[in-house]
């Protein structure tokens, strides 16, 4: 069910606010002002061994006045929010943009979109901020304790991680949105130690926009948004290490690959979900998050990868991390292809990346982590659409004669222009003749962007899509973080380049 | 008009009535200016305040503890800030890490003194000279970020303690691209005030490396010599430190662990004369030389609060000296107390001159300017994975002959201490990955034998 927007935040002045800090802007030249003001509560819990290791518990509030002066933006933020200081910060975000003026050889153009104005909240059924700390606590304690008892494990880690996000957007031009959304995180691992070394198996739960039922294992399932079953993972979980700790060291070499949607959604996130971000593709993160070999004049031609995928940019999935009512600019949540029949026809924009390409509406990817942070083009949920055929998990595996089946999502690097990317996971699974056959360690996958999902030759069904995500997607400078949710079937890669961990490290 | 943050210290230290409290206040403030494609395209100046409050509640057992952390904090906001920071230790289980307050009496001369905010000011003629730059050579797009933030803490307990700190600390970074994009070079400095560092140095960097790319020599990955720039070495250097967890190490579970139990301190990890060290009197890039935490993790515990941090040597002379931990920590286990001050410093005794003098006595090499993306893939040897970035250049004979390809490395920082074949004398740095969050780094640059650039990246 939608929550209550926090009556603390709906008691800011906001209006008051954003009326005088727009009409000041107005007078003082801006062809453009925006003011948002942000509060986030957060919390965090980390277990070691079922005792509490650390806990968090933090607010923050804040407002921010956008400028544009003679197509030069100016920004001003602070954490006092009254009328007199939305007034401040417009004079100030106007000064700054007169200085910045002469620096500027590219005009800002941002590209229409009509007033709006509304609220939207995500869904929860359990508000984490209402759950006490003790039984936040004993859920912890309980799973950690369970690991604990089971034969080979050492140690056993959880955490905890909930986030609300308050937020309200005016513009000059007369919008007025009210939002809210909360998400959350849970994961538990087990650590077995031996005099050879120690080895780690985690949950692979992603994180979603909902509440603590999600934690409880509880919620509704809609299009890939399942509820998770940590009691049956987590009593798996030791086996799953014993397993890994007494498998055999890979033998590395191109190898056929069967990729879970809990490993598959990380992939996607940083070779597709970046790649299409108009902002990198056109330089605007050259100096840090890189650029993209997504370059705007492959758009309608390039062949991303096999006819089998089909790329879905939205901030509208439910339970998604990125759905959201409007954007940071007020722009209406939408749904896109990014790539349809393995080319790329798609980007990811905010208003003056859509300017600039002279587009007639962006689709509404601007997010700022806070009120401190000026709004940048930033990630929605960028999704893999399953197949049309009812291919179930089985049949995929069934198909390989010789290849892995990689579950869980650990460790990942891809260079600055999205091609060279080296992924680890949580568990690999060997196939022999279509069934499983124990697992493998020190497996990394290495591959290049277009090769990588050129070599896509079957991709589960509807019954295998689950949407993952992150909390922690960073960019920008100064930096800022932000939550996606990506989803996914299970698919099958062909020859994909596998290392061996441990003989990567030998010398 | 809002409380000071002494008054906003001593009234949640007055409301407390369990048995300890620390509270935490910091002022930050922060000005940035952004361009790209020669053009600026974000600045700002922003400035918060906040607060957390850290409860302890002893019972029979043990002590429990809570921590609140609020934003834009009012005097009348604390009754109830304490209140929930009370209810909460009271709630908590018994602390792992519980250890007495640290004992009192030290009061900073500077402590009724107000924040040190900083504004775009302290930039000076920095977007002048960013122009003057721009203009000097057309034929390069230039890309970079300026960034200065000042924050003032104010760490107060209910044993005495009342210290204050101000940090200021900046960056300025350079990216410069040229032909159609198929050239790029990078320069980073780190800085506390911006009065040592210049952008006609950085572009007079770009423009010379550019033109060091327009020869391009295939390479083949594999294990090669690498001379590593003090940024590279940062990086991979703040991933060890940061991995040097005394308690991870001693439940057998870190890079840092005997096989058998224990540790690895007295090991010998790197050449000999091999000094990592954290200091808070480091000259030119001073930090906090006591303890400010407002959560308990493998680093750092909330007990600590206003402990001294003295210098801590964390390989010394080659040698693992010292691994990261908590007095509970440290009395537990009897490994020595080791807590880091924010700074980190690597030093070579052998190390000279700097990294045009280590070239030139090179006589073959790829350099690399920076690394980029690195992350860890297997913690048994801390091997990390990450790309090399903005020029890997050529070294033959002592002179730079051209440039290859980026490449993706799969190596170790803790297996690279023992393959350093020559270094430079130490200076500070900007690790080009880490460099957001660690901001006082001083290293060499290093010649590695073998270092594994492990497969190409065609990226640019």
């Amino acid at each position: 069910m939608p929550q209550e927007i926090s009556p603390e935040f709906l008691a800011l002045p906001r209006e008051e606010c954003a009326n005088a800090a727009l009409q000041r802007a107005g007078e003082l030249g801006a062809e453009y002002a925006d003011l948002r003001v942000v509060m986030t509560r957060s919390a965090s819990l980390r277990m070691r061994d079922a005792i509490v290791e650390g806990a968090t518990d933090d607010a923050s509030t804040g407002m921010s006045v956008r400028i544009l002066w003679q197509g030069c933006w100016g920004f001003a933020a602070s954490d006092v929010i009254n009328v007199a200081e939305a007034v401040k910060l417009a004079e100030k975000a106007v000064a700054l943009a007169r200085i910045s003026a002469p620096l500027v050889t590219i005009r800002v153009d941002l590209a229409h979109e009509p007033v709006h104005t509304g609220s939207w909240v995500s869904t929860l059924e359990i508000d984490p901020f209402d759950v006490s700390a003790a039984d936040r606590v004993a859920v912890l304690a309980e799973r950690s304790a369970a690991l604990l008892a089971a034969p080979g494990v050492n140690h056993a880690d959880a955490g905890l991680q909930f986030v609300r996000e308050s937020t309200f957007f005016a513009s000059a031009a007369g919008t007025r949105i009210t939002q809210q959304r909360t998400r959350i995180e849970a994961e538990w691992s087990a650590t077995h130690v031996s005099d050879s070394g120690f080895e780690t198996m985690a949950t692979t739960a992603p994180p979603v926009s909902r509440g603590w039922e999600y934690v409880l294992g509880r919620g509704e399932t809609l299009r890939g948004a399942r509820p998770w079953d940590w009691s049956a993972e987590i009593a798996q979980l030791p086996q799953h290490l014993a397993e890994k700790v007494a498998a055999p060291s890979v033998i590395p070499g191109p190898t056929t690959l069967v990729i879970d949607p809990t490993n598959l959604w990380l992939t996607i996130h940083e070779s597709v979900g970046h790649a299409t971000e108009l902002d990198r593709a056109l330089g605007y993160e050259a100096n840090y998050a890189g650029t993209s070999f997504a370059t705007p004049e492959k758009l309608g031609t390039f062949q991303y990868g096999s006819p089998l995928m089909h790329i879905v940019g939205d901030r509208t999935a439910a339970f998604g991390l990125a759905s959201t009512g409007w954007d940071d600019e007020g722009v209406a949540a939408q749904e896109w292809d990014l790539v349809r029949d393995g080319v790329l026809v798609g980007y990811q924009l905010d208003r003056s990346m859509a300017g600039e390409m002279r587009l007639p509406r962006s689709n509404g990817c601007a997010y700022a982590d806070s009120a401190e942070h000026v709004a940048i083009q930033r990630m929605p949920n960028v999704s893999l659409m399953p197949g049309a055929q009812d291919t179930s998990l089985e049949d995929l595996i069934g198909g390989v004669d010789d290849g892995l089946y990689i579950v869980g999502d650990r460790s990942w690097s891809i260079d600055m222009q999205r091609y060279n990317f080296q992924f680890t996971g949580q568990r690999f699974h060997r196939i022999k003749s279509g069934r499983l056959a124990g697992q493998v360690k020190d497996v990394a996958y290495q591959s290049r962007t277009p090769d990588f999902w050129g070599s896509m030759v079957a991709i589960g069904g509807p019954a295998t899509y689950l949407l993952g995500g992150a909390l922690n997607c960073g960019k920008g400078q100064p930096g800022q973080v932000a939550p996606v949710s990506h989803g996914c079937p299970a698919a099958v890669f062909e020859g994909v380049n596998v290392l061996n961990s441990a003989a990567e490290a030998g010398a | 008009m809002r409380a000071t943050p002494q008054e906003l210290v001593e009234r949640v230290l007055a409301l407390s009535t369990l048995d300890g409290c620390a509270v935490i206040v910091r002022d930050v403030s922060r000005a940035d200016l952004r361009w790209a494609r020669t053009t600026l395209t974000t600045n700002g100046e922003s400035t918060a305040l906040d607060i957390t409050v850290i409860s302890f509640s002893r019972s029979a057992t043990g002590t429990a503890t809570a921590s609140i952390g609020r934003a834009a904090p009012d005097l009348s906001d604390l009754s109830a800030l304490v209140s929930a920071a009370e209810s909460a230790a009271r709630d908590a289980q018994d602390a792992d890490d519980a250890f007495p307050l640290v004992a009192g009496g030290v009061i900073d001369p500077a402590w009724n003194e107000a924040a040190e905010p900083t504004s775009g000011g302290i930039f000076g003629s920095l977007a002048q000279r960013l122009g003057e730059a721009f203009a000097s050579n057309t034929a390069i797009e230039h890309f970079g970020y300026a960034e200065h933030v000042s924050t003032t803490t104010w760490l107060g307990t209910s044993t005495g303690i009342r210290r204050r700190f101000v940090q200021p600390e900046g960056r300025l970074e350079m990216t410069g691209k040229s032909d159609n994009r198929s050239r790029s070079s990078w320069w980073g400095a780190a800085t506390t005030d911006f009065t040592d560092v210049d952008p006609a140095v950085g572009a007079t960097y770009l423009e010379k490396s550019l033109g060091w790319q327009a020869r391009r020599i295939e390479i083949a990955p594999g294990r090669h010599d690498a001379i590593l720039t003090p940024s590279a070495v940062g990086d991979l250097m703040v991933d060890l430190w940061w991995s040097a967890a005394g308690r991870d190490a001693t439940e057998g579970r870190s890079v840092f662990s005997r096989a058998g139990g224990g540790t690895r301190i007295g090991d010998r990890i790197g050449i000999p004369g091999v000094t990592l060290s954290s200091d808070p009197n480091e000259p030119g890039m001073p930090s906090a030389d006591f303890m400010v935490t407002g959560s308990t993790s493998s680093f750092a515990s909330v007990f600590d609060n206003g402990m001294p941090l003295p210098r801590v040597d964390w390989i010394t002379d080659g040698v693992l000296s010292n691994l990261i931990t908590t007095r509970q920590f440290a009395d537990d286990s009897g490994l020595p107390l080791a807590a880091p001050a924010d700074v980190v410093r690597m030093q070579i005794d052998s190390g000279s001159g700097s990294l045009e003098d280590l070239v030139s006595r090179s006589a073959q090499g790829l350099l690399v300017t920076c690394l980029w993306y690195n992350r860890l893939v297997d913690p048994q040897t801390l091997l990390l994975t990450g790309l090399t970035r903005d020029g890997v250049y050529v070294v033959r004979d002592g002179e730079i002959v051209g440039a290859a390809g980026n490449f993706r490395f799969n190596d170790s920082p803790v297996a690279i201490l023992q393959r350093i074949t020559d270094s430079t004398a130490t200076a500070r740095t900007m690790p080009r990955e880490f460099g957001d969050y660690a901001n006082r780094v001083a290293m060499p640059a290093l010649a590695v034998s073998d270092f594994h650039f492990s497969t190409a990246s065609e990226a640019l």
